[in-house]
């Protein structure tokens, strides 16, 4: 423990006893104490040194943050209380909060928010609940364990447009490999694309695909840090490996779970490519009956397709409350689970 | 237990390092495949005194393939040409508005597709050099002059190619359904109406060849039809009025009867499966401008060669065409204009055909066409030059307006696309169109 300090005591003085250094990164790191004495222009640029220099070294981020996410934030809830057209950014006028009031009004807005919910639910819960078990199988001692890790990650490694294209191949109308299955157990062929029920599956099983082996692999990441003699113990105690993993690993796990479900539940919300990509040519309508449409098609589509940027502005800051939301609730349950253990 | 710890931070690792490298493949990925190179505008002047032009373009514009980069580069030895492809419109121009109203970041030379030139005109005028000074206006078609001019007669826009429109159709499913094959002969058949081609349909199915229909899918029909009306979504005074046009109604009606019968192929244009119906020949026809000539070549393969004819439209109609304009924000104007004036110049359009068939919008070069003789064995010694350039000259001048392609999509994506795939009635469809067209337009 005292080893640091000494380090730390040591650079100091030897940075002293070299005048004339420019004040560099050394000194940020240095304690506290500076001597009180004379107010000396040296000691002035010092003790400025000491109180900016800090501040200058975490300011790259924030600056960053502020002309890339925070302006751009603001501007966007700017333009949501304005007509805006793509095609006359410098042409708005002041609607109030009637583009809200639209979208509220609007059967494609609560639509698109639905859809988002439903292919959310239909993604995400089938998704961990494959990667708990997947990282279960991967706990054992296995051949070739990292091959089978790396197989697993190698879809959350695919593009998402080389992915979707091949499946909107499988799930194609006529000729598609789905159908064609479907056809050789009995079933007529679906409209993938067109039908309801159909159309959101298709797109939940891309994400599926995608991030089932992510989840995988940060659930092994946790499961491996779950003591050893908590699964003798258990298997003293005669618990078989199904028991061991509901009684041991499931409760262990709790917080990594939380945390993939809030991963994905912010993924699911914002859900774009996949439906994009999914609908082809007029992707951003997500299908004839808006089935796919989620809220991020929909902002796209009424932004840079259409070029109402003030109400495809209100679609972003509705999806954002929304998810403030959504952290809420997931604060909520997070104080609930640590209060119940 | 200590072991366990270190294995579980080298997955992490593992999985952060994968995370990163996807980002960064994904990131590649994606710029490959919406700009293929996004160069920072502006032209540059690299070298000594030596100019670059950039150009920034859509799709396949053939300028490149047909070598008349080259060409001018070889006849202006102080200038570089560099073009800046984005493969889809509908994220080539949001990019060239923001850039436009920004003023900077345009290249020196913007092309500008059909469907976005009335938004250019009555939106982005000021942005762009008036080129109505610079050419000679009467090389090109009125008709097509007229989509690229403000109302205070500012020409904004040189006119590229234009799509006029004829019936592609396979010989042989034509033959094998009874109907006559001879080009002229089916020309008679339907000539005036489209409705009239949608009741030869209902000829040819009914001894229609096994797992074969008569046209791709119900939108194509509308958009033919709907490409020759002299009025369709707005009127000449601006207003919309497509639910009142007689032009759309008409289509409309011809799509609904393919739509709700079993003439359809039901395949979306332009989707891997459209191709694949071409390659297969699970349909027997198809409205094709004369640009998509060469992607039917390209499609069918060798197995449709000399099965494809081309026959006349029933009415004159256009689909497709695009406008070459220079941003006022160019710090090359008199070069750019040069080379915008070069390359929509007759000669020059006559040399896009001859490569790939992008029929020229200047009516002097039309007798001189001369498509590649492989394309005219294909489609069974057609004369395509003679069938587009009649189609042409008489295309109707059509206001259009600055959602139409909105509307466009709203009603061949949305209603018509519902009727023909999801079963629903021509009522409920043009309701849905209506429905979307109100959200379109924001009302």
């Amino acid at each position: 423990m005292t080893r640091p300090k000494q380090a730390l005591a040591h650079s100091a003085s030897s940075a002293e006893a070299a005048p004339g250094t420019p004040p560099g990164a050394a000194r940020g790191a240095r304690g506290r104490g500076t001597p009180a004495g004379a107010v000396s222009w040296r000691s002035r640029l010092y003790r400025w040194d000491m109180k900016a220099s800090p501040y200058a070294f975490v300011s790259p981020f924030f600056v960053l943050f502020a002309a890339f996410t925070l302006v751009p934030l603001l501007y966007t809830a700017w333009y949501s209380l304005h007509h805006v057209q793509l095609s006359a950014l410098d042409h708005q006028t002041w609607a109030g909060l009637d583009n809200y009031r639209n979208l509220w009004s609007s059967d494609f807005f609560w639509n698109a928010l639905r859809n988002t919910l439903t292919i959310g639910v239909i993604s995400t819960v089938p998704q961990l609940l494959a990667a708990l078990g997947l990282a279960h199988l991967l706990n054992y001692r296995l051949r070739g364990s990292t091959v089978w890790r790396v197989v697993m990650l190698t879809p959350y490694a695919t593009s998402v447009a080389a992915a979707t294209l091949v499946f909107t191949l499988l799930y194609s109308w006529d000729g598609g490999m789905v159908n064609w299955l479907l056809h050789f157990l009995g079933f007529g062929p679906v409209n993938w694309r067109e039908s309801d029920w159909g159309s959101q599956f298709a797109v939940s099983s891309i994400v599926i695909w995608r991030w089932t082996g992510y989840n995988a692999l940060i659930y092994l990441a946790a499961m491996q840090a779950i003591p050893t003699d908590l699964y003798e113990s258990a298997a003293i105690d005669g618990a078989n490996r199904w028991q061991q993993f509901r009684h041991v690993t499931v409760p262990q796990l709790r917080p990594t779970i939380l945390f993939t479900v809030v991963v994905s539940t912010i993924g699911a919300t914002q859900l774009f490519g996949e439906p994009l990509l999914f609908g082809g040519v007029s992707g951003s309508k997500g299908g004839s009956e808006h089935q796919y449409q989620t809220l991020g098609l929909y902002m796209y589509d009424q932004g840079w397709i259409i070029g109402n940027l003030g109400k495809a502005s209100a679609i972003a800051w509705s999806m954002f409350l929304i998810l403030l939301v959504i952290a809420a609730i997931n604060l909520l349950l997070t104080r609930r689970l640590r209060k119940s253990r | 237990m200590r072991t366990s710890i270190r294995r579980s931070q080298r997955l992490m690792a593992l999985a952060a390092v994968a995370a990163l490298t996807t980002g960064l493949l994904a990131g590649c990925a994606k710029d490959s495949d919406d700009d293929a190179s996004d160069g920072s505008g502006g032209g540059n002047g690299s070298g000594k005194g030596k100019i670059t032009l950039t150009i920034g373009t859509f799709g396949v514009f053939g300028y490149k393939q047909a070598g008349l980069y080259d060409e001018y580069m070889k006849l202006h030895p102080d200038i570089s040409i560099k073009e800046n492809v984005t493969t889809r419109t509908d994220v080539y121009w949001p990019k060239v508005l923001t850039r436009l109203q920004a003023g900077s970041g345009t290249d020196d030379i913007e092309a500008i597709e059909i469907g976005n030139i009335t938004e250019a005109v009555q939106t982005q005028a000021d942005k762009f050099v008036d080129l109505g000074k610079e050419v000679d206006k009467s090389q090109w078609l009125d008709w097509k002059n007229a989509q690229a001019t403000t109302k205070d007669g500012k020409l904004i826009g040189l006119g590229t190619d234009i799509g006029p429109m004829a019936v592609c159709y396979r010989k042989d499913l034509f033959q094998q359904a009874g109907l006559p094959t001879d080009r002229t002969e089916l020309a008679q058949m339907w000539k005036g109406d489209w409705s009239k081609y949608v009741d030869v349909g209902k000829q040819y199915m009914k001894k229609a060849p096994k797992g074969t229909k008569f046209v791709d899918s119900a939108s194509s029909v509308y958009n033919a039809a709907v490409g020759g009306a002299s009025e369709r979504y707005y009127d000449k005074d601006g207003n919309v009025v497509w639910d009142r046009s007689a032009g759309v109604k008409k289509a409309w009606d011809a799509a609904m009867t393919v739509a709700t019968s079993d003439m359809s192929a039901k395949l979306k244009q332009f989707d891997p499966t459209w191709d694949q119906g071409f390659a297969n020949g699970t349909f027997a026809s198809v409205a094709c401008p004369a640009w998509m000539i060469g992607y039917i070549e390209q499609k069918s393969g060798d197995s449709g060669k000399g099965k494809w004819d081309v026959a006349a439209a029933p009415a004159a109609s256009n689909w497709g065409g695009s406008f070459l304009g220079v941003p006022t924000a160019t710090r090359h104007q008199k070069e750019a204009v040069a080379l915008a004036k070069w390359l929509t110049a007759p000669e020059q359009q006559a040399k896009v055909f001859a490569k790939q068939a992008s029929f020229p919008s200047t009516p002097s070069v039309y007798t001189k066409l001369k498509p590649q003789a492989d394309t005219t064995a294909y489609f069974s010694g057609a004369p395509l030059t003679q069938i587009f350039s009649d189609s042409a000259k008489t295309i109707p001048s059509q206001p259009l307006g600055a959602k139409d392609k909105p509307i466009d999509n709203a009603i061949s994506d949305v209603g018509i696309l519902q009727v023909e795939q999801k079963g629903k009635s021509p009522a409920q469809g043009w309701d849905a169109a209506r429905n979307e067209i109100k959200d379109v337009l924001g009302q």
